[in-house]
């Protein structure tokens, strides 16, 4: 079993508090990733989920049992960290079956548990060898394999693929994900890559100073982000923000910026909005699409392009619709586009963003 | 018109500039190899000295190589050269020397290993201050402590033993070692600490399983450090050996210092090198560790 | 924290707190204990027994009534300012040409430290030797020949302070240049070039750029002079004894003979109280910013 609940955290050095008032609770088996900048606290709640740091205030259950104080190695987790830290004097054998020979466990069933992940892990013919012998992705399988071998219900990896080069991380990541399908232990992961974050998560815990913005699944969190910073800070290329108002005149709800029109009636309000609310309009670059002919549709503006980013499977294209508003926006790569050359696209309101400017959240 | 071009200028600088530098290479071996004459010379004096007859000495320069070369003064200064009364030699020293070194190192360095280790890695309230206060009192001079040090020696009865020198060499030798400990402790990363933590290995089972296998170069530096220290030291062997357990520098001093006749030059120079010895040789087996330790911090009595 | 946090925090890391105890020890007992009896003694009318009584600052009007004192202080500040200035001019010219690859470097280097790894009690007895007037480098040159050449300076009250400044000098050029070589390898290849490209020439660029970015290497190495100059004692008692007269004098030289041989506990801890303000003072924003702020995790 490996049910988690945080109620009401509290971690603080001296006086400035790192996480306030933090709830958050994870089922049985779900993996869930906690995404966000450096600093914003989500290194710091693994740590307390670990038992790593004193907490200030509130509590940590598992399985409905209070570990707020219960030293690490009573609280059944396994960790991966991000620089590996393997016993560098030790082989990799000995790496994964320290935790199990300082428990005292019996030398056969130590035997077997290695055996056991150094087959899932590929690692049997490292066994004998020492960290410094192996290669990055090799150091950190060991890594993983060392917290497998603790039969732990919770697992917790730390940033565990950030110095890992950019092939390698997708290798890993994939076995990671396979390993979580095949294990069906809960697992939280901390990431500021945001690939990792959408690829591996069940569910996804963006953070931003020691609070959670948003938990929810990958789907929702990129799509309908509760905020503007949860907004922003996923989706690379980066979203469109355009700042205006709302009008209810004429029937239906209309975006106006400076010198842009667009037509919101269709979004799909979850408060609804008022007349004349300041409101921040966001926009994914997949979402403005190149209309081709003189279609008469909704929300049609044409511009014209300033720049072009070939970004291997598509395109990247800055293009100027009006006096002050430079939108980016995708097309497949196998358009050819050129600087200079006047584009027509369309805003596809309903999988738009619409955030109180004041308030950052979501309408 | 173009009579000097820009190549022909850059050439002729080119030729000036490289024998200003070769100049420039001789006034440089010049400086080093008259600066090294300059530090090698009291070194030259006592070896060549220690080898002369007491007539020889009073008759010619103080460095002019020896006649013949005879080993008589140094066997008379390792083993009947006179301190007051006694006639026994450096030997004595050498041996209480040795006596105090042994323990003190040790002790010293393993307090420093765990005191740095306790300061890196483990969350104590108050860490840095009681840090702070430990490593100013590398800066103080010893003489404020001593005379308390004294009163409290005697009262426990360790004043004037073996005990009483090896216990103020642990109290004085414990920031340099603590700090020289600490920073490395800091380099490593706190994951490996955390990662032990979950493995289930306490306070001690992560410094001897994990921490102190990792350690062989910090403990060679401060080995090194504490060995030329101790080996060194004059005051804290003065104060607190008492009369039975008398360093070799302060013997040493003694020894030079007795004045009964003619002056035995030869004899006093012969044992000022046999207390040289040790660091010499440690500084010179041990080479760029030494360096090492220096640049670690290293706070000097 | 509430009060469980605190006790569960003290249960967890119980055994760091024991092990602490021996270091906790040693500051509040060994250090800071003894250190505020030794001032407590200094306004007391302590002689040869300490007293409890209270009598101000009477002892440190007697202190500062003492010609010797007021001499080793004098002392002091010479030798400390021209050891520092020739110590810190020597060490980093020696850097920098040992900095130049230069053949036998390693030889250099080895010679210009191990004074360093000598006791101060070999190094003040050998340079005794040589300046003995009786001995070594007047000795010599009168036997080539020059018969009224004159190098007395360690029996002459007015010179024989340079006399313990060269020792001293012999000693701690190395530690400068130890120290200052690690800096200067640990400037970055790029910075060179780039001086190079914009022509400066190598003597400015070690006065206006080198010079600064050493800085904390700097601040370290005047720092450990300075205390090992303060603390100067063996190599004084070793080299000149003081004398003549009290021509060479030090501070701590004057404590340890005002508490063994002259048995005046008074004079003796309000000296020491001085030596030890004045430390204080030169050493805790040292300490602050170098080990306590930059390194703490």
């Amino acid at each position: 079993m490996g049910n988690v609940n945080i109620n009401k955290l509290d971690i603080s050095y001296d006086t400035t508090f790192i996480l306030n008032q933090l709830d958050l609770s994870i089922e049985d088996g779900e993996f869930i990733v906690l995404l966000g900048p450096s600093g914003c606290g989500k290194s710091t709640l693994l740590n307390a989920i670990g038992g790593l740091i004193d907490t200030s205030g509130g509590s940590i259950h598992f399985d409905g049992k209070d570990v707020t104080w219960t030293d690490p190695k009573d609280r059944g987790i396994g960790m991966v960290f991000q620089s590996y830290a393997l016993y560098p004097t030790m082989t990799v054998e000995k790496n994964m079956s320290f935790g199990l020979r300082i428990a005292g466990v019996e030398k056969k069933i130590i035997q077997e548990k290695v055996n056991w992940a150094a087959k899932l892990l590929q690692l049997e013919p490292l066994l004998k060898r020492k960290p410094s012998a192996l290669s990055g992705g090799q150091r950190q399988r060991v890594a993983i394999g060392r917290a497998l071998v603790r039969d732990a219900s919770i697992y917790l990896f730390d940033e565990p693929l950030s110095n890992l080069d950019a092939k390698l991380r997708a290798e890993l990541r994939l076995e990671i994900k396979k390993l979580h399908q095949k294990l069906k232990s809960t697992m939280i992961y901390v990431t500021h890559d945001q690939i990792e974050a959408l690829t591996l998560a069940d569910r996804i815990a963006v953070m931003k100073d020691g609070i959670i913005q948003q938990l929810d699944t990958p789907y929702n969190v990129y799509n309908k982000p509760a905020n503007l910073f949860v907004a922003t800070f996923l989706g690379s290329p980066g979203m469109n923000c355009l700042e205006g108002r709302l009008s209810k005149k004429g029937g239906g709800i209309t975006f106006i910026s400076s010198d842009i029109l667009i037509d919101v009636s269709d979004y799909q309000f979850i408060n609804s909005p008022m007349e004349g609310q300041k409101v921040t309009l966001g926009v994914r670059p997949e979402n403005i699409v190149v209309r081709g002919g003189c279609e008469q549709a909704k929300n049609v503006f044409s511009g014209m392009i300033e720049l072009v980013e070939p970004m291997g499977s598509e395109t990247l294209i800055w293009s100027k619709f009006s006096a002050n508003q430079t939108l980016s926006h995708c097309v497949n790569s196998d358009q050819i586009f050129t600087k200079g050359d006047s584009v027509q696209v369309q805003i596809e309101v309903t999988k738009c963003s619409v955030f109180d400017t004041e308030t950052g959240f979501r309408i | 018109m173009l009579s000097i071009s820009p190549t022909n200028l850059k050439f002729a600088s080119k030729r000036a500039s490289s024998i200003q530098m070769q100049w420039g290479r001789i006034g440089i071996y010049g400086f080093l190899l008259v600066t090294a004459l300059f530090f090698l010379l009291p070194l030259y004096v006592m070896l060549v000295t220690s080898f002369k007859e007491l007539d020889e000495i009073r008759l010619s320069s103080i460095f002019a190589l020896p006649q013949d070369v005879s080993w008589d003064y140094w066997k008379v200064a390792w083993s009947s050269a006179c301190t007051g009364l006694e006639c026994n030699g450096l030997q004595v020293g050498f041996w209480n020397s040795v006596q105090i070194l042994i323990p003190s190192v040790i002790i010293s360095v393993m307090f420093g290993a765990i005191n740095g280790y306790a300061l890196s890695f483990w969350k104590i309230k108050g860490a840095n201050i009681l840090f702070a206060c430990l490593l100013l009192g590398a800066f103080i001079p010893y003489q404020v402590f001593i005379y308390p040090l004294i009163r409290v020696y005697a009262e426990i009865g360790i004043y004037g033993t073996l005990t009483g020198v090896v216990v103020s060499h642990v109290i004085f030798g414990m920031p340099i070692m603590t700090l020289l400990f600490r920073n490395y402790y800091s380099t490593l990363p706190i994951e490996l600490f955390n990662a032990a933590r979950i493995d289930g290995a306490g306070f001690f089972k992560v410094f001897f399983i994990i921490m102190l296998p990792m350690s062989t170069p910090i403990i060679i530096v401060a080995v090194i450090m504490q060995v030329t220290n101790i080996w060194n030291d004059f005051l804290i062997g003065l104060v607190f050996a008492g009369n039975d357990n008398l360093p070799m520098t302060v013997q040493l001093n003694n020894i030079v210092n007795t004045t009964t006749g003619e002056r035995a030059y030869n004899v006093n120079m012969a044992a000022t090198i046999l207390t040289s010895l040790v660091p010499l040789i440690i500084y010179v087996a041990s080479g760029r560790w030494f360096v090492r330790g220096i640049a670690s911090g290293s706070v000097k009595g | 924290m509430n009060v469980i946090a605190i006790q569960m925090h003290f249960k967890r890391n119980l055994l760091a707190y024991i092990a602490a105890l021996p270091m906790a020890l040693t500051v509040f007992v060994a250090y800071m204990g003894t250190m505020f009896w030794s001032v407590r003694l200094s306004f007391s009318s302590s002689r040869m027994l300490p007293k409890n009584d209270f009598v101000g600052f009477v002892q440190y009007e007697r202190l500062f009534n003492t010609s010797r004192w007021i001499s080793s202080l004098e002392n002091l500040l010479l030798i400390a300012f021209l050891f520092l200035v020739i110590c810190f001019v020597l060490g980093f010219l020696l850097s920098i040409f040992i900095d130049q690859k230069i053949k036998a470097e390693s030889f250099f280097r080895t010679v210009f430290l191990f004074p360093y790894a000598m006791s101060f009690i070999v190094t003040g007895l050998v340079w005794q030797w040589i300046f003995n007037p009786q001995l070594g480098v007047q000795k010599t040159v009168q036997a080539l020949g020059w018969d009224s050449f004159q190098f007395d300076w360690i029996v002459n009250p007015d010179m024989v302070l340079y006399t313990v400044v060269i020792a001293a000098v012999w000693q701690g050029a190395g530690l400068v240049m130890a120290l200052l070589l690690a800096g200067l390898r640990g400037i970055d290849e790029d910075l060179w070039k780039a001086t190079k490209i914009d022509g400066i020439p190598a003597w400015r660029v070690y006065i206006s750029i080198i010079l600064p970015m050493l800085r904390p290497m700097i601040i370290t190495t005047v720092v450990l002079l300075s205390i090992s100059i303060i603390k100067m004692y063996d190599v004084v008692v070793a080299m000149t004894g003081g004398g003549p007269g009290v021509a060479s004098e030090v501070p701590a030289k004057f404590i340890m003979d005002n508490l063994f041989e002259r048995a005046n506990i008074g004079i003796a801890t309000a000296a020491s109280t001085v030596m030890l303000t004045t430390i204080l003072c030169l050493i805790a924003p040292f300490i602050y910013s170098n080990y306590i702020k930059k390194q703490g995790r």
